[in-house]
């Protein structure tokens, strides 16, 4: 073996090395979500039963600390624009006066890393509130939706067609939420699906996977061993948003103080 | 909710969900009930005359339907402005959602628009006739086209014709009620926006409609009589003031009972409809639609109607009054689309609405998309005649 040729092999056995390396050549008939550990338990095991389905989103009050991560979290998840959310935090803070002082800056996308200044009496209470789709039963968006670009799905979605969406924007008029929004380049609605995308791949809306608190939890009703099966059959007293609307929300909201709207 | 009594704590506590910051119906969505209010209104005249022998109104009776049919046309071009994906308006007539109050739109635009056509084309049969007999070339075969290639002028003819009109004006009266008290319950079905979700919203709109559109009618024909230095048929002025005022005060009625009702009730979310009322809307709303073009106008048709006036005076005294209320209406529509989105629905707080010039929505656009009409209407008046004793009035 001369020297070139000594060369050459090691040249050769170096790139097959490293090609060896990045290709993904165990796993490779997997697709990238299954490789994740399934997060909502009972989705992948079997088919996908769409008639059969009830998920329920628990929202606990007394846990979200306001740092914005589900904020970023569906920001990324969904490339959102500037300016409109399908997901933010509020920031509620009580006087002893009993007044209420609402703010929510970019949405809570930065957190909430300094306390206001600009409130003078003395503060009572404070906590945050992260809004999202509240899922509604009753839809209010799905009823005015003019083409049906609005619609419930069979295991109770609230979702929308983008390729039917004439952006009329009733739907927007419509929700007494204001979950949605006129994407600013497609000029169609969006607004959140509690990350639909993943709970048909077993795994949870990317707000609740990045919750560092527990405050956002997500769950299937048909699993009884399920965490919001356990504290929607518990005692806890649960609440819903705009309950006078007759909208019949699936998202719940855990120590939500009657302030809250 | 507590705060929004103090305005200091308004002041810091302001707070607008954020995707409310932005106002998504804007100008266009008040063109298009302004539009098809005037349209309404000029029907009612034109239906007062045929199909209710309110014979005063002769004059005007012919050019409400072209006046009507002129707005009509362009009734759909604010909302294609406004439609993110116009290009798929034709979904809403295809693939309706039959639960959608909006689905129902184009069918009901389709049948009035049917129906108006059809009412001038019998109206103007006559005319069309002798315009025929006189016309040549392309003009010719357009009248020949426009009477479907009748020429028959008989008694009988004319009788069926005068039949078949008040059989259409009687469905027409129908289906504008529907096509404008529609319009109104797309803004009254809306539970979620506190001003708008009244059973009064159909009502309101119906009244203003009418109003809108008499006195649309009345400006018109005194404006263009005036240019053309023809005479002005008083008795015609009167009927239609008469009538003015009695939509007017039925109009201006209920839009005050809705603003009463809430603060009397002081259900859901009254605080923040008074707050809208008195703090972003105080001017446009108090001032301008309240005060100025309603209570004024009131005054001026009460003056009208009581007391004996030089003719000169009251038809001028009628431009006057038509002008404002058209104003007034206007202001209306502005403050119940734009000021109802005022108010968040975080029922904490309220966002602005800046118009823009050059947006498709914008001022310019609105401007042009009302220009449109009056083009259509000098077209039309180059093909129907608009008044009947014209020659009359040109061998005087």
């Amino acid at each position: 073996m001369n020297r070139r040729s000594f060369v050459k092999k090691v040249l050769n056995g170096s790139i097959a090395g490293s090609l060896y390396l990045v290709w993904p050549m165990g796993s490779g008939s997997l697709e990238i979500s299954q490789q994740i550990p399934e997060q909502i338990p009972g989705i992948r095991e079997k088919e996908y039963d769409i008639l059969n389905q009830e998920f329920a989103f628990i929202v606990d009050i007394t846990r979200c600390i306001g740092c914005g991560s589900c904020c970023v979290a569906d920001k990324r998840e969904y490339n959102v624009p500037d300016g409109n959310y399908r997901t933010w935090v509020e920031r509620y803070v009580k006087g002893f006066s009993d007044k209420i002082y609402v703010d929510s800056p970019n949405g809570g996308l930065e957190g909430y890393q300094h306390p206001r200044t600009d409130i003078e009496e003395k503060i009572r209470d404070t906590f945050f509130v992260p809004k999202l789709c509240n899922m509604c039963k009753e839809a209010p968006c799905v009823q005015v939706c003019p083409v049906g670009a609005t619609f419930i799905s069979p295991d109770g979605f609230v979702l929308v067609d983008e390729k039917r969406c004439v952006g009329c924007a009733y739907c927007i008029q419509a929700c007494p939420y204001s979950v949605r929004f006129i994407h600013p380049d497609k000029k169609t609605v969006e607004k959140c699906t509690w990350c639909y995308q993943r709970v048909r791949k077993g795994l949870l809306p990317a707000c609740v996977e990045v919750c560092p608190t527990g405050a956002r939890k997500f769950g299937s009703m048909k699993d009884e061993t399920s965490e919001v099966y356990k504290i929607l059959k518990g005692p806890g007293v649960l609440t819903v948003l705009k309950k006078e609307m007759g909208t019949f929300p699936a998202l719940y909201y855990k120590g939500a103080r009657r302030e809250v709207i | 909710m507590d705060a929004a009594h103090s305005s200091t704590a308004i002041a810091i506590s302001n707070y607008v969900f954020p995707n409310d910051l932005h106002v998504h119906w804007s100008m266009m969505i008040v063109l298009y009930p302004y539009i098809t209010g005037l349209v309404d209104g000029a029907f009612i005249i034109a239906a007062l005359y045929y199909l209710f022998d309110i014979k005063s109104l002769r004059p005007v009776a012919r050019f409400s339907l072209l006046f009507a049919l002129a707005f009509l046309a362009i009734a759909t071009l604010p909302l294609l402005l406004h439609l993110g994906r116009p290009e798929r308006n034709f979904n809403m007539l295809l693939t309706p959602s039959p639960s959608s109050a909006m689905a129902g739109f184009g069918y009901i635009y389709a049948v009035s628009m049917g129906v108006l056509v059809f009412i001038v084309l019998f109206v103007y049969r006559p005319d069309l006739v002798e315009l025929r007999a006189k016309s040549k070339g392309l003009m010719k075969f357009l009248y020949r086209a426009l009477t479907f290639d009748s020429i028959d002028l008989s008694k009988d003819a004319l009788e069926l014709d005068r039949k078949i009109i008040r059989f259409l004006v009687g469905i027409g009266i129908p289906v504008a009620v529907v096509l404008h008290g529609y319009v109104g319950f797309i803004f009254g079905g809306v539970k979620a926006n506190p001003t708008w979700s009244t059973p009064l919203m159909p009502v309101i709109f119906l009244f203003s409609a009418c109003v809108s559109g008499i006195s649309a009618i009345i400006l018109a024909y005194i404006v263009i009589r005036k240019i053309k230095g023809r005479s002005i048929d008083h008795g015609c002025i009167k009927t239609c003031i008469q009538t003015l005022t009695l939509f007017f005060i039925l109009a201006f009625t209920f839009e005050m009972l809705e603003v009463f009702s809430h603060s009397y009730l002081k259900s859901g979310y009254h605080h923040m409809v008074e707050g809208l009322l008195n703090g972003p809307l105080a001017s446009s709303f108090w001032l301008w639609q309240v005060k100025i073009c309603s209570i004024i106008p009131l005054f001026i048709l009460g003056v009208l109607g009581l007391f004996t006036i030089k003719k000169n005076i009251y038809n001028f005294m009628a431009a006057i009054v038509s002008a404002m209320l058209l104003l007034q209406v206007l202001i209306m529509r502005w403050n119940v689309v734009i000021g109802g989105q005022l108010m968040s629905k975080s029922a904490r707080g309220y966002t602005e609405f800046h118009p823009e010039w050059f947006d498709k929505e914008g001022i310019i656009a609105v401007i042009i998309v009302m220009a449109i009409p009056f083009i259509i209407l000098f077209v039309l008046s180059r093909i129907f005649p608009f008044w009947e004793q014209d020659n009359e009035t040109n061998v005087k």
